[in-house]
């Protein structure tokens, strides 16, 4: 049975101007009457829907918009990771979150892979009751503000300026693409930073100058040696002058270039790449047609582009029925050279390696590869 | 507490967890020796075993015959190796690193 509540009216001084609405899925009757009147405490007073499997889940979507939704993992016919997986493709702005009673790692990983906003365990006690409202109401104030999405919308200075003024003792993982960066932060002061390439304050300004990507706050590493020693205000304000001046020749260059994106730029990007230790070829491949965009040093390249498309979609379905998360990169080892095939926006990018290179050299190349494509 | 003993109620419906271990498969697809848990959906496993063997295939016909490959997921990995016409197939669930928090920024 599919129930609508509207939650109830203890809060009777608190008026919401819009008022979410939460649809909750799982094949337990008993559960989802016991979730529909936790959730009616929660102080923005949310619209609660309810429904007993996946595809309803789906219809009831489709049919009116969801702040979020709450699934359980276990449910028969479609389980939970599988709504979660159609969901994210289909309304990708709408938050989700998976509760469940089901404790496994693996569990977990998958469901972050998906693109859930939160995976919880259901809760046993009267503090995790607490817990897991307090997760829901904060997972909707982050919608009603503009979406943290509110974090995802503000810049990486931001971040850090928010690391500090909270005095915080803590690491900032920071990934753009393939690139991956860290700062170190000590009560507020940053102290160290660090890149695959550069360290210290070279660091910092490299990854200062990743204008989008995702970033993780992990625990405090004490034991840190200090290599930055100025503030923060002076780190973020030279970032700023450097990144002006490069700005400021870019721009004037990029005029006369007229298409920076051009078959030239991506001839001189392939080229480019072939400089790297152990590549034998590179090719480029539009997916939707299959077709070889550019090359460098490949024999067929229309064969060989053919292949890296129909391959590279052919394990992103497996992925997706199998539910393991996006297809980062294939990577094939041969008597002759090795391969790596990676995934990128309508494109597919092959790089051949030379057959000496370990499959760890090869990993390594193929990440920095992939940083120089991205910039 | 009755209504707390609720929540340790079990349904039982279950998901699928992502296979671990491994198998063989001959040069027809046909599964020969498997590791992987028997509740795991035969005809996915046999999906994989014959993805592998496609890919050795289409491999030499684009003159870049390969002895094994990796597929790296977010979540999951797969490895195989070519063996007399067949393949041995590893599978590998990833772990995300506990203790970590995470969202992006534009």
């Amino acid at each position: 049975m599919d129930a609508c509540y509207r939650g109830n009216d203890r809060a009777s001084g608190y008026e919401m101007p819009a008022r979410h609405k939460i649809l909750l899925v799982d094949d337990d009757q008993d559960m989802l009457q016991l979730y529909r009147e936790l959730l009616g405490r929660l102080p923005s007073q949310p619209e609660i829907h309810t429904t007993t499997s996946g595809a309803k889940a789906i219809a009831f979507l489709e049919s009116e918009p969801f702040s979020l939704l709450i699934s359980d993992l276990s449910m028969p016919k479609m389980d939970g990771l599988q709504v979660l997986s159609i969901v994210r493709r289909k309304f990708p702005q709408l938050r989700t979150a998976v509760l469940t009673g089901v404790v496994d790692e693996q569990f977990r990983t998958r469901a972050y892979a998906i693109g859930v906003d939160i995976f919880l365990e259901k809760p046993g006690t009267a503090q995790e009751i607490q817990l897991f409202l307090d997760c829901i109401e904060s997972l909707l104030g982050r919608e009603i503000q503009g979406g943290f999405r509110g974090l995802q919308s503000k810049s990486l200075v931001d971040i850090i300026q928010l690391e500090c003024l909270s005095q915080s003792s803590s690491v900032l993982k920071v990934t753009n693409g393939v690139r991956e960066g860290r700062i170190w932060f000590q009560e507020g002061e940053i102290i160290h930073a660090a890149t695959q390439d550069l360290s210290g304050e070279a660091a910092f300004h490299r990854i200062l100058s990743w204008k989008t990507g995702n970033f993780e706050s992990l625990a405090g590493e004490p034991g840190q040696a200090r290599t930055i020693f100025e503030s923060h205000q002076a780190l973020l304000l030279k970032t700023a002058q450097a990144q002006d001046e490069a700005q400021a020749p870019a721009e004037a260059d990029s005029k006369p270039a007229g298409e920076t994106g051009g078959p030239d730029a991506a001839s001189k990007a392939l080229s480019a790449i072939s400089r790297f230790q152990g590549v034998e070829f590179v090719l480029t491949a539009t997916t939707g047609e299959a077709k070889a965009r550019e090359s460098w040093g490949v024999e067929n390249p229309e064969q060989v582009a053919a292949w890296a498309c129909e391959l590279l979609q052919r394990f992103e379905v497996l992925g997706e029925r199998m539910q393991a998360g996006n297809l980062s990169q294939v990577e094939g080892f041969g008597l002759q050279n090795h391969v790596a095939l990676v995934p990128q926006p309508d494109v597919a990018l092959c790089v051949g390696y030379q057959r000496h290179i370990t499959a760890e050299q090869m990993r390594d190349t193929t990440k920095k590869i992939l940083a120089s494509w991205a910039s | 507490m009755g209504i707390l003993n609720l929540f340790s109620k079990k349904s039982e419906s279950k998901v699928n967890r992502l296979p671990s271990g491994s198998f063989t498969v001959d040069s027809l697809g046909q599964i020969l020796v498997s590791t992987v848990l028997q509740d795991y959906p035969r005809p996915l496993l046999t999906e994989i075993g014959r993805c592998a063997l496609h890919t050795f295939r289409s491999a030499r016909g684009a003159r870049l015959p390969l002895t094994e490959f990796v597929v790296h997921y977010a979540a999951f990995k797969v490895t195989a190796r070519e063996l007399r016409g067949g393949a041995i197939v590893f599978l590998t669930p990833r772990s995300l690193a506990a203790g970590s928090t995470s969202s992006s920024f534009a």
